[in-house]
């Protein structure tokens, strides 16, 4: 009886937010006085799991599954909770994820919490903490099924190390023609740029910015950081930017370290996306601006003028502490 | 093509979150209801499939009387039906079980309903439909095209997108991109007029078993005065966010 947990990789890589997830089951694991068993797809080296409490990875080689998909990796995810035995089962927020879960809590008749922030209160009755109305609110939420799925929300429980070595097994789960009816046939996806699903910081602009000719130095800025870029919703509509920055209720929520605004109100809507993230920097010509409430840093002024100001200041700091 | 598009009734985006009776229940005073974003985002699909391609569109909600008016909505916007389960949404899996039963009835060659809604989030009820009427399913998706039984969707991923084909019948969960903000309607009084005149059917519901319940709420700890820096002095921005918020 051991917690099963998804790692998600890429192109055998293990993302911060899988090895988050491995360290949450390890958490659960640990209350319930029982070990982790992680299940990876398409990755020869798992041996970092082993350090983020994972103590037996189940390998699935299948070259059928080398594009993500949803039906068939929930399938197989499913027969490796019936192998182990599982009661607990811990996936990560990403798209893939959110994709899958509710598949697999189906197939599973259990339960399923998404947007998960804490382990459960005690082993015996399972109550997550989880955010609702978009960050506006948290739920306590009792999950009664024998068998349980959580979705941990990322940045909200943190890497935790622990002393271990997982043992490798492979494993080759049974799927059916019905696993593939969905079939991708293009994947466009921006290699070298940090997205905002990953990122630890988040610089984003709003309406002040007046134009997409001034994204420049947003994304100097963003560079010299190691961020992703976003924007405020009227941005992305007007199409100075793609709608998979908008960030926001009807947006992305951003979990980032650090979430700069430049030029953004901070209307309600908005804020709801980055109540999530740890700190909040805003820069903004107007002292009333409601972000103000909401940020721990703010700068009044042009951000025409600061934001090439910060920037150089911060490629010097960099320099300095490299 | 028979569409079937799933409505949530949640708070309108400007709402104040508040609680009642010990913090167990969501405060409805003062608070807008409106068709969940990324339902309405469907809903306009829907529309659009209707007008270009020929199609029937219902919508549904599971939820109490009062949630009418959000489904009166969707009728004014053009669609051609309404069903409501008669009973309180408690969560995901059961607006799933509800809507499950509804639907094997129908015979929708599409079923739309949206990402998530703005109020739980929960992000489970279209996969938990799918998985319940064993139909494909494309979540998180901002294309989507139909030609015979095939269609072709695009969905959202983390830093992209992806292509992908699937027969109908099919499930998708909505959201913005799907179609452009202009696009979204605001009922006109010819559609309100005819609406009235629309068949909202009420079904009873069935038994389902409780897998997750909400016990209380809590609103997130006050936060602290924000710190003001001159703009002449940002490297005291660099050091405070280095030192302090240790976040660079
Ligand atoms: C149903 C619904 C859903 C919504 N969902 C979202 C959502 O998910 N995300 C979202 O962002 N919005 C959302 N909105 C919109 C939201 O209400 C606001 O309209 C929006 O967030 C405002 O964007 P903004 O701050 O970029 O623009 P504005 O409100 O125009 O603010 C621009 C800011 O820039 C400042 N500024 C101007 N010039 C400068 C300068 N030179 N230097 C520094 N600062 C400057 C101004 O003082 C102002 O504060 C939603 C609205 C509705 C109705």
């Amino acid at each position: 009886m051991s917690v099963l947990v998804y790692i998600e990789s890429e192109e055998g890589k293990f993302k911060k937010a899988s090895l988050e997830v491995a360290s949450y089951a390890k958490g659960v694991a640990q209350m319930l006085g029982t070990t982790v068993t992680g299940v990876v797809f398409n990755a020869e080296d798992v041996s970092e799991l082993g350090t983020y409490g994972v103590d037996k990875v189940l390998k699935i080689n299948n070259s059928k599954l080398q594009d993500f998909n949803a039906e068939a990796y929930a399938d197989a995810l499913k027969q490796a909770v019936d192998k182990e035995v599982s009661k607990v089962v811990v996936v990560s927020q990403s798209a893939n994820s959110k994709y899958l879960a509710p598949l697999l809590a189906v197939h599973l008749n259990a339960g399923y919490a998404s947007n998960v922030v804490s382990l459960p209160e005690s082993a015996s009755s399972f109550v997550v903490k989880r955010t609702a109305f978009t960050n506006k609110a948290f739920s306590f939420t009792n999950i009664t099924t024998d068998i349980k799925v959580v979705g941990v929300s990322k940045n909200a429980f943190g890497l935790k190390e622990a002393q271990g070595a997982a043992t490798a097994e492979d494993f080759s789960p049974n799927l059916s023609e019905e696993d593939f009816s969905v079939n991708v046939t293009n994947v466009d996806k921006a290699k070298d740029k940090v997205t905002i699903a990953d990122a630890e910081i988040v610089v984003s602009g709003g309406r002040g910015l007046k134009g997409p000719e001034n994204w420049g130095m947003i994304e100097d800025l963003a560079e010299t950081l190691g961020a992703a870029t976003a924007c405020s919703k009227p941005v992305s509509d007007m199409g100075w930017r793609p709608h998979s920055e908008h960030v926001g209720q009807t947006g992305k929520p951003v979990a980032s370290n650090l979430y700069i605004a430049i030029g953004i109100s901070g209307a309600i809507q908005h804020l709801a996306g980055i109540n999530a993230s740890k700190v909040k920097v805003v820069i903004n010509n107007d002292p009333e601006a409601p972000f103000f409430k909401a940020a721990d840093y703010g700068v009044v002024g042009d951000a025409f003028e600061i934001v090439p100001k910060l920037n150089e200041k911060l490629k010097e700091f960099k320099a300095k502490n490299a | 093509m028979k569409i079937l598009v799933c409505i949530s009734h949640v708070p309108d985006t400007t709402s104040k979150i508040n609680f009642t009776d010990n913090n167990t229940k969501f405060d409805t005073n003062g608070v807008q209801f409106v068709i969940n974003p990324n339902d309405e985002f469907g809903l306009t699909r829907a529309m659009w499939f209707k007008e270009k391609q020929g199609a029937s569109v219902d919508v549904i909600n599971v939820g109490g009387a009062e949630t009418e008016p959000t489904l009166r909505k969707a009728l004014a916007i053009g669609a051609d039906n309404a069903i409501r389960v008669n009973t309180p949404a408690t969560d995901g899996f059961q607006v799933a079980k509800q809507l499950a039963n509804v639907a094997k009835e129908g015979g929708y060659d599409l079923i739309i309903a949206g990402r998530e809604s703005i109020d739980y989030n929960g992000g489970m009820v279209p996969g938990m439909l799918a998985a319940l009427l064993k139909a494909n399913f494309v979540n998180t998706c901002i294309g989507l095209e139909v030609e015979g039984t095939q269609a072709k969707v695009v969905r959202e991923i983390d830093g992209g997108k992806e292509t992908v084909t699937a027969k109908l019948p099919l499930i998708i969960g909505a959201q913005k991109g799907l179609v452009e903000e202009s696009d979204l309607r605001i009922p006109n009084m010819r559609g309100i007029m005819m609406a009235r005149k629309k068949p909202l059917n009420v079904v009873e519901p069935v038994d389902v078993t409780v897998q997750t319940k909400i016990e209380k709420f809590e609103k997130p700890a006050p936060k602290g005065a924000v710190k003001l820096i001159d703009p002449d002095n940002l490297d005291e921005l660099i050091q405070l966010l280095h030192t302090e918020a240790k976040v660079i």
